[in-house]
């Protein structure tokens, strides 16, 4: 059986991929179409049905181009990675995630957290309990030299001086292991005044604030407590972090919802403001309420990555480039088979860590008993859970056995499929059409750039 | 070739002579999160 292949046009070119070699082709109207036909067909046939349009000539040299790169393991490729094993029981837990503080000075409307005290109550991490959660990050992340520490909320300015200090502590325990830390943060932004900005800029590998785009827009849903939109109090702080920060990693991340579904005019927006990193995602939410994202919503949400595609490539060309979160894709150097079958370590390589020192498998789970692992003092101690975690991949969920976009994807977000459909293992599919919908478009945009380099990109 | 135009060295293939090391940075695929995802990840190796 030969697998699928997955066919799509953007930004004006057809393009072919064969999702397990993971070539990409970029091919006419006539190989376009002869595709439809090429497998249930004889190459007589495939004539008699293309002829009207096409020369006979130039079927035949479409056809023979196929099945040179079919010869080649470049199309139709058969799907070697299904039976292969694939162990991570020797895991290791690569990063943490602190939520210093279950409190937020935000009252967003689609916060995850219950806007911020993830509904235990608004509570602060203590020093002693930080210090834990590093301890069981060096303990447990085994010959790995690299490690993280993502300081998380809730809001954890909130709770800078812990903060601080967790910094200074995390930096002398790894030395005495041989390790290094990495610290990242992802703020609000509504306290990050000069001195906190200037630390962070410092102390932090990774910083991601959040901001929606658009006044009215960011306002409709991140609300201060008094009710009133909290544009005016974070724009001026974040900007000026941007222009600190340079071009040292950060995000100015946002999130769409059923209100902005012509979001690609707040990511415009935002690139008007002179923020180049931006990463803007879809709310997830299973209520139903006036900003939840439904199936029908779905054809308009795509066609907005469209037209947002397009106004990524203008602006390249105008010299005017942004980042876009979701159309970076690596098409060369990827990642091994291993990360490819499961992405997200939620668990085994990944965990959160509340104020009362709880372990969960990630920030999404956080206040969900049920996924509760264990806890910085006595370690991971529901290894049942963990296994759950560990054993799952691709192969073993129906819909990402047969998608086209698995190795991209790599099975997507174990909390949203909880979320919404109450398995960690059944994908959302809502969020499945828009993440390969930006696959393609990423796609897209590196060969619309590989075309123009050899100067033969053709609209 | 007039009609195709390949425009990668494949990697996916290529991954599977990859070690699995597990040197590569923790993933969040929702986003939500600083990691990165998978398609934009680079192999340490
Ligand atoms: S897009 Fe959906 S179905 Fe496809 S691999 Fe990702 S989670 Fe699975
Ligand atoms: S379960 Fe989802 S939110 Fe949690 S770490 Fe994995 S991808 Fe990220």
């Amino acid at each position: 059986m030969h697998s699928i292949i997955h066919k799509f046009r953007q930004l004006g070119m057809n393009i072919v991929l064969d999702p397990v070699s993971g070539a990409i082709h970029v091919i006419d109207d006539l190989t376009y179409e002869l595709l439809d036909l090429y497998l249930d067909n004889d190459f007589d046939t495939i004539v008699e049905l293309l002829k009207d349009k096409y020369d006979e000539s130039d079927i035949k040299e479409a056809y023979d181009e196929i099945e040179s790169i079919r010869q080649k393991g470049l199309l139709y490729s058969e799907d070697v990675y299904k039976d292969i094993d694939v162990s991570r029981k020797d895991s290791v837990i690569k990063a943490i995630c602190l939520n210093v503080a279950h409190d937020c000075n935000l009252r967003c409307s689609y916060c995850f957290a219950s806007t911020g005290d993830f509904k235990g109550g608004r509570k602060l991490m203590p020093y002693e309990v930080g210090k834990k959660a590093i301890d069981f990050l060096i303990k447990n992340s085994g010959n790995r030299k690299i490690v993280e520490v993502d300081f998380f909320g809730g809001e954890p300015l909130l709770n800078f001086d812990v903060v601080k200090k967790l910094v200074d502590y995390g930096r002398e325990e790894a030395k005495k292991y041989g390790k290094t830390i990495k610290y990242t943060i992802t703020t609000n932004g509504v306290l990050l005044d000069e001195e906190k900005a200037t630390y962070i800029n410092e102390n932090f590998s990774n910083v991601v604030l959040s901001l929606d785009g658009r006044k009215d827009i960011n306002d409709a849903m991140r609300k201060r407590i008094d009710g009133s939109g909290s544009y005016d109090v974070i724009f001026p702080k974040i900007k000026n972090f941007v222009l600190k920060r340079g071009n040292k990693e950060h995000y100015i991340r946002g999130t769409f919802t059923a209100k902005n579904l012509d979001f690609s005019e707040d990511v415009l927006y935002l690139a008007d403001m002179g923020i180049r990193e931006i990463s803007v995602e879809p709310v997830v939410e299973k209520e139903d309420t006036d900003y939840t994202l439904k199936q029908e919503h779905l054809k308009e949400i795509l066609k907005e990555y469209d037209k947002l595609a397009e106004k990524y490539v203008e602006r390249m060309e105008d010299g005017r480039p942004f980042s876009f979160y979701h159309f970076k894709i690596s098409l060369d150097n990827g990642p091994c088979i291993k990360k490819r079958l499961q992405g997200c370590g939620a668990g085994f390589e990944y965990a959160a860590v509340t104020p009362d020192g709880e372990i969960y498998p990630c920030h999404q789970f956080v206040g969900n008993e049920s996924f509760r692992l264990g806890s910085v003092d006595c370690g991971i101690e529901n290894k049942e859970l963990q296994e759950k975690f560990m054993e799952s991949d691709i192969y073993k969920r129906e819909e990402c056995s047969k998608c086209w976009a698995r190795f991209y994807c790599s099975g997507g977000c174990f909390a949203n499929n909880y979320n919404i459909n109450g398995d960690i293992n059944k994908p959302y599919e809502l969020s499945c059409e828009m993440q390969k919908k930006r696959f393609e478009c990423a796609i897209a945009i590196k060969a619309y750039e590989m075309l123009k380099e050899n100067d033969i990109y053709e609209k | 070739m007039r009609h195709i135009v390949t425009i990668n060295r494949t990697s996916l293939k290529d991954s599977l002579k990859k070690p699995g090391c597990g040197e590569c940075q923790a993933s969040c695929q929702s986003a939500c999160k600083t990691s990165c995802t998978v398609a934009n990840q680079e192999c340490q190796n």
